[in-house]
């Protein structure tokens, strides 16, 4: 049953913040910086009020951002921190602690360049730099997705086969301070009783008893964390954490159907969202909000007859490579737009990832091509996306001859 | 972490958790250097007992548990920091190289 629902005009940091409001985590961490600090300026502005129960911490850096969440999930509690660009740069080693020990961390990231040179929009290079670290990452296209997927990634994430911390990614500016109409849960107890009114506590076994995993004096047996491991056993623990994220998918969808019995929206699978793939002779492959503009443009070349789908990746990590695989089968032109670089390689981050599972293909596409695009803020607008529709049409025409990579907005 | 058959993945605790307890963890073969107690000199005051990070200090009581009769250190631990030697007033601990 679809559940009653509030109308709000709110930015894509404004409905994580409204997100958190609902799910009310028991710690918050953050450091300010754009373009996510409405986030947390909001959701300070909740803790302020006495409208959430939520424990804020100020702290001095993202560094000791992400350590106090360390701290706080290590303890059992349910936790929330937010970043962007050099902010989640800084938070590079302690991504990796949060994932080995398997706390279930919910993280938004309102994407931006790195510097330099000093940049405050919109590319994936921030959260691309972060992709070995394991977490899973999931990418949004406006703020309604990104309400959304900051409650589905506490459910996700908490779930006892997981215990892996998610990022939730949304375009800085693009996505982060652009308005719009979205749907919000009128009663935030309808997402409490979805997440759990509590974080569930993952429990192990040890010393012949079952213990709780977390850090409880109260514990039968109590536990040390984060502690020295040398060669004799560390490749083991990251097996354990390769395992847990092959868990990943299966509950990524269930999360994403179980919230559409709920809301009443869903976004594909959970895993991809494909719009008009399975009939469509060019396919454009493509993270975060320029699926949308890609859409709007595709529209118009299927009115005319024109087959070209367009394949939303929403879960970066881990890779849905089999699925990508089955549905670019056979494909004319797959054209991937990738929203950061990576000098030196030979494509994009994303297209890395496509370029891969294409290889396993029994069925490859006759021509791929990578599009680097909209890097630091540079606009992927209708007009361009048109003309680059054009290119891959004459490709697939055989009037012009593929590429590895060319880039888009940019003055050659 | 070593000693004893070596487990698979699936067989031990997730998130890095000891599944043993540290008093199975011998840290003594790290030494370098070895801390030995002259104990003519030692006076008993115990700072060694005190600074030792590794509780790698022993001490025997007397029997009525009044005073310590003897101070020993526990060499299956002692990773051979020299901290005791360094804060005994007396200069009774001499750190002297390990030969293996």
């Amino acid at each position: 049953m679809v559940e009653e629902q509030v109308e709000m005009l709110l930015n894509g940091d404004f409905a994580v913040a409204w997100a958190w409001k609902h799910v009310e985590p028991d710690v918050v961490a953050a450091f300010p910086i754009t373009p996510q600090t409405l986030i947390v300026e909001k959701f300070a502005e909740f803790v302020a009020n006495g409208e959430v129960r939520t424990q804020f911490i100020n702290v001095e850096s993202e560094h000791s951002a992400i350590s106090a969440m360390v701290g706080a999930a290590a303890a059992g509690a349910r936790t929330a921190t937010a970043t962007a660009a050099n902010g989640l740069q800084l938070m590079h080693e302690i991504l990796y602690i949060v994932s080995s020990m398997r706390l279930p961390v919910m993280m938004a990231v309102a994407n931006r360049a790195v510097s330099g040179p000093i940049n405050i929009h919109c590319d994936h290079t921030d959260a691309m730099g972060q992709r070995d670290a394991g977490w899973i990452m999931l990418f949004t296209e406006d703020a309604q997705e990104a309400y959304d997927t900051t409650i589905q990634a506490f459910k996700i994430s908490e779930n006892p086969d997981v215990l892996l911390p998610t990022m939730v990614c949304l375009d800085g500016f693009l996505v982060s301070h652009t308005a719009m109409n979205l749907k919000v849960f009128g009663n935030p107890k309808i997402v409490k009783d979805f997440v759990g009114e509590v974080r569930p506590v993952a429990r192990i076994k040890l010393m012949g008893e079952e213990v709780e995993l977390s850090l409880n004096p109260r514990n039968k047996i109590p536990l040390t964390f984060g502690p020295f491991c040398y060669y004799d056993y560390y490749f083991e623990f990251k097996r354990q954490q390769i395992e847990a994220m092959k868990a990943v998918p299966e509950i990524v969808e269930r999360v994403n159907k179980e919230y559409y019995e709920l809301s009443g929206r869903l976004y594909g699978n959970g895993r991809l969202v494909p719009w008009n793939v399975d009939d469509a002779d060019i396919v454009a492959v493509v993270m975060g909000s320029a699926a949308g503009t890609l859409r709007w443009v595709a529209r118009k070349y299927r009115e005319r007859g024109t087959k070209i789908g367009i394949l939303k990746v929403r879960m970066f990590r881990p890779f849905p490579w089999e699925e990508v695989q089955k549905l670019l089968e056979n494909k004319e032109v797959v054209a991937v737009f990738d929203r950061a670089q990576d000098a030196g390689a030979m494509v994009g981050p994303l297209s890395l990832e496509v370029l891969s599972a294409l290889y396993y293909s029994k069925n490859r596409p006759k021509n791929t091509v990578t599009y680097i695009f909209g890097l630091g803020g540079r606009d992927l607008t209708p007009e361009l996306a048109e003309k680059t529709f054009e290119e891959l049409i004459r490709i697939k025409e055989g009037k012009e001859k593929p590429f590895i990579k060319k880039y888009i907005g940019v003055r050659e | 972490m070593s000693g004893g058959e070596l487990k698979k993945w699936h067989e031990i605790p997730i998130a890095g958790i000891p599944w043993k307890f540290s008093t199975e963890y011998k840290t003594g073969d790290w030494r370098s250097e070895r801390p030995i107690i002259n104990h003519n000199k030692c006076v008993k005051c115990l700072f060694c007992y005190i600074y030792c990070p590794e509780m790698s200090i022993k001490i025997n009581w007397t029997s009525d548990g009044s005073r310590p009769e003897k101070v020993e250190v526990d060499y299956e631990f002692c990773k051979g920091c020299g901290i005791c030697a360094e804060v005994c007033p007396v200069k009774a601990i001499n750190m002297e190289l390990e030969k293996r």
